[in-house]
């Protein structure tokens, strides 16, 4: 292995102490020794040289025009994400199942899937409820709070799972749950000055205003219905309470006129079709976590009625 | 035989050297380099030491004895810690976590100890490269310690130095390949116990060594063992010296921590030049100096240098050139210590003809103190904060999105994840309260909102943190404000800790 060198250029010399030539550089007295590369350094280049022709056969390396080489493996970074995905997906399979056959509101009493179905929900909401719900599930006007603990429609976890599952007026959704408050204004059947004696009323429920006698007349006549006698809400209409500190459409006496007036509704999708039935079971559980889930209270020997008793 | 004695290493020339070059080295390289030009490449010269006894020898004895002992004994060694730890005296849990030495154990948010020892390791090697030099390279270095035995395996398979070199040439016979196998296969059972032994620090031990057998170990075991082999039988096989002179940055990084009072082995030319052989030295005795030139010092070598052509790159300061040359003396009636360990001072001092002085006295001076002090202080240091430092901890971190919640009643609810720290090796119950933020409350998943209450107990598994999700509420109009989590243990120790938090509240 011992390449020569074809001649000796000029200022190169033997250094005295070590027997070594310089390499024929000097730098204000500085010179350099040549000593030589050992020879196994030299094979090791060799060898990785060897080893990156192996390399660009086997992988992708070489930039073409379009597009570079694939290599005779076939790998990809995107399929190595691929795969990695679908093993995570893999390993959660048993909890899956686990879940899948239980009824939502047995999930507690299993703490470890309760904590699996929490995480799995958190994932879940991060990438279809977002949008309208916010990432801290903390909503925004018009779009319910899912953190406090006042619930339009029931806030035990089967009631989470049966509006995730059909949504909330959701069109050609038959088992939805859908409610309509009259357009009190609009539709000319309260003159303004009553509109204006009833919120009044309203938001003196939650000690906001100072009502008078014609407003909660007013409030008897055409709210209670649904909102109650004290406007204590009902969850089967999702007639919202009126007497609490939370306010969907915002609690200000122009806000509250405008909501007799020409009432909003939300709606929310039914995700039966969208989602599968654990990844429900998921969301419903991480929503019912996040801090105002109510226990569920069965009440009633038939099960297709359940009645939420908290507050 | 003649070409070893050439030199084939820059000397350290950022040493401060006194004395006159050797006379045999200066030019050797242009005058051997065959074909009459410099190579760009060197071809290895394969070192065969010869054996040799005596005290450095047996000094580096004992040190192969204690350091490979310490290696292959320690995770072997039992540790009772109760029933909630592994009894492993010395384990790098990486799965869990934790790093168990003996008494001690280190959790991840404690690795400044880590840091402190390995701060410890440096000023040590100031400490002792000023003091004695080269003396890591020398005795403990493992690739010293590995490099020793693998030599120890050639001379059991092939013979001694003349033996090993006459094998070396012989051509590719039944015999030399009979003994060549012989030997790599010894090589190779050395180099997997090497890496064998390695990942018995990282898991327990007997369990591994049976998982390991049954082919259940984890993969990253068998690739451990494969590559630890593979890099043993490489370089403390066919790699060696070749590892000190061109890889490792201690011996570069070593001489520039040398100076003229540190202790390294040397060969005092003033003594020993001019060489002869002693036929021509006894005729001749005033011409002569002491060395015989009977190469004793190089064959010996386990590097293969020349010691005297001065302090070299290539010098591990293992002392068998000592032992050699004391014993040539012995022979011939000189007296010993033609090399010997010596500092520069000395070595001027002595060639002007003052006595020398013990060399015990290199060891006691003021860099050598301030590097022993600093050393001795960071390991207090250490060694009060291990014994002091808790065994309970908590960390508050607070949900910041949505940063506060309107509750029905119009009351304002923070919700906080509370990190509870147990170290201890049993299970331990905890009160966790709140202290400022008067008439607020707490609960948690567990407790439900209707139990709320200023404190709560929870009972953390043994040496482990877990987290805990509190809601904290306060009553309609409370103001932000700070206030702190509280923990105390409910045992006899009664540790205790706490941690700041903000409560957040509408502006209005």
């Amino acid at each position: 292995m011992a390449i020569e060198r074809p001649k000796k250029p000029a200022g190169k010399r033997i250094d005295e102490p070590t027997g070594t030539e310089t390499v024929g550089h000097e730098w204000d007295g500085i010179e350099e020794l040549d000593t030589p590369m050992p020879r196994w350094w030299l094979w090791t280049f060799y060898a990785t040289i060897v080893f990156s022709i192996g390399y660009v056969i086997a992988y992708p390396a070489w930039p073409m025009i379009r597009e570079g080489t694939h290599g005779v493996l076939g790998w990809t970074s995107r399929g190595e994400l691929a795969r990695e995905v679908a093993r995570a997906e893999e390993e959660k399979g048993p909890l899956r199942d686990a879940i899948s056959p239980l009824p939502i509101e047995t999930l507690p009493s299993r703490p470890e899937l309760m904590r699996a179905a929490v995480a799995g929900g958190r994932a879940a909401f991060k990438v279809n409820c977002v949008q309208c719900h916010g990432a801290g599930a903390a909503g925004s006007s018009g779009y319910p709070n899912l953190n406090d603990d006042e619930w339009l429609w029931g806030g035990d976890l089967r009631a989470i799972e049966v509006t995730l599952l059909n949504g909330i007026r959701q069109p050609a959704d038959d088992a939805t749950r859908t409610s309509l408050m009259p357009a009190f204004g609009r539709d000319g059947i309260l003159t303004p000055a009553r509109i204006d004696q009833v919120a009044d009323h309203v938001l003196s429920l939650s000690g906001k205003a100072q009502g008078d006698v014609a407003g909660a007349q007013l409030f008897l006549d055409n709210c209670a219905v649904c909102h109650g006698m004290n406007g204590a809400g009902n969850r089967e209409f999702g007639a919202p309470n009126l007497a609490d500190a939370i306010w969907l459409f915002g609690g200000t006496k122009e806000e509250v006129v405008q909501q007799i007036s020409t009432p909003r509704h939300g709606v929310m999708p039914a995700w039966s079709h969208r989602l599968d039935p654990v990844t429900i079971k998921m969301l419903a559980a991480y929503v019912h976590s996040l801090g105002g889930g109510e226990d569920f209270v069965e009440v009633a020997a038939d099960p297709a009625v359940q009645v939420d008793e908290r507050p | 035989m003649n070409d070893l004695s050439k030199a084939r290493q820059p000397r350290a020339v950022d040493r401060i050297d006194t004395r006159p070059p050797a006379p045999a080295s200066a030019t050797s390289r242009a005058a051997g380099a065959p074909g009459g030009g410099p190579q760009l490449f060197e071809k290895r010269k394969a070192v065969h030491p010869q054996k040799i006894d005596g005290r450095f020898r047996r000094f580096k004895w004992l040190m192969m004895l204690i350091t490979l002992g310490i290696y292959y004994a320690t995770p072997w060694i039992r540790w009772d810690r109760g029933p909630y730890a592994p009894d492993q005296a010395v384990l790098i849990d990486l799965a869990h976590r934790r790093f168990y030495m003996f008494g001690i154990e280190i959790w991840p948010h404690e690795f400044y100890f880590v840091a402190g020892l390995l701060v410890m390791a440096g000023i040590g090697l100031f400490l002792v490269t000023s003091a004695v030099g080269r003396a890591w390279c020398g005795y403990s270095c493992p690739q010293t310690v590995w490099t020793d035995l693998f030599q120890h395996v050639d001379r059991f398979v092939d013979g001694d130095r003349n033996a090993q070199m006459r094998l070396a040439k012989a051509p590719w016979g039944p015999k030399k390949i009979a003994k060549r196998s012989l030997k790599w296969t010894i090589y190779l059972v050395i180099a997997f116990w090497t890496g064998g032994a390695w990942i018995m620090y990282f898991a327990d031990a007997p369990t591994l060594v049976r998982d390991f057998w049954s082919g259940e170990a984890a993969a990253s075991a068998y690739i451990t063992v494969a590559i630890l082999t593979a890099t043993t039988f490489t370089l403390g096989g066919f790699m060696r010296e070749q590892v000190c002179i061109y890889m490792c940055p201690w011996p570069r990084i070593q001489s520039a921590m040398m100076d003229e009072k540190s202790l390294t082995v040397t060969y005092k030319d003033w003594r020993g030049e001019p060489r002869a052989s002693l036929k021509k030295s006894q005729a001749k005795p005033d011409l002569f100096g002491a060395c015989i030139d009977c190469n004793q010092c190089v064959s010996v070598c386990p590097t293969g240098i020349d010691i005297r052509e001065g302090p070299q790159v290539g010098c591990i300061t293992c002392g068998l050139c000592i032992d050699a040359c004391d014993r040539v003396m012995d022979e011939v009636g000189r007296p010993r210590g033609l090399i010997d360990y010596a500092t520069l001072e000395d070595c001027d001092r002595e060639k002007t003809g003052a006595a020398a002085r013990p060399p015990w006295k290199a060891l006691l001076r003021p860099r050598t103190a301030v590097y022993f002090l600093a050393w001795g202080g960071i390991g207090s240091g250490l060694l009060f904060a291990l014994g002091t430092r808790s065994h309970l901890d908590i960390s508050v971190a607070q949900d910041r999105n949505p940063p506060f919640m309107l509750m029905s009643d119009g009351s304002v609810r923070n919700a906080y994840t509370i990190k509870l720290r147990n170290m201890e090796s049993r299970p331990r119950a905890m009160r966790i309260a709140l202290e400022g933020l008067p008439s607020a409350t707490m609960w948690t998943d567990e407790i439900g909102r209707e139990d709320a209450a200023r404190a709560l107990t929870r009972t953390i598994p043994a040496d482990r943190a877990q987290p805990l999700r509190v809601y904290v509420i306060a009553p309609p109009e409370t103001r932000e404000q700070d206030f702190a989590f509280s923990v105390t243990s409910l045992d006899e120790q009664a540790e205790a800790d706490s941690s700041q938090a903000r409560f957040n509240a509408p502006e209005d």
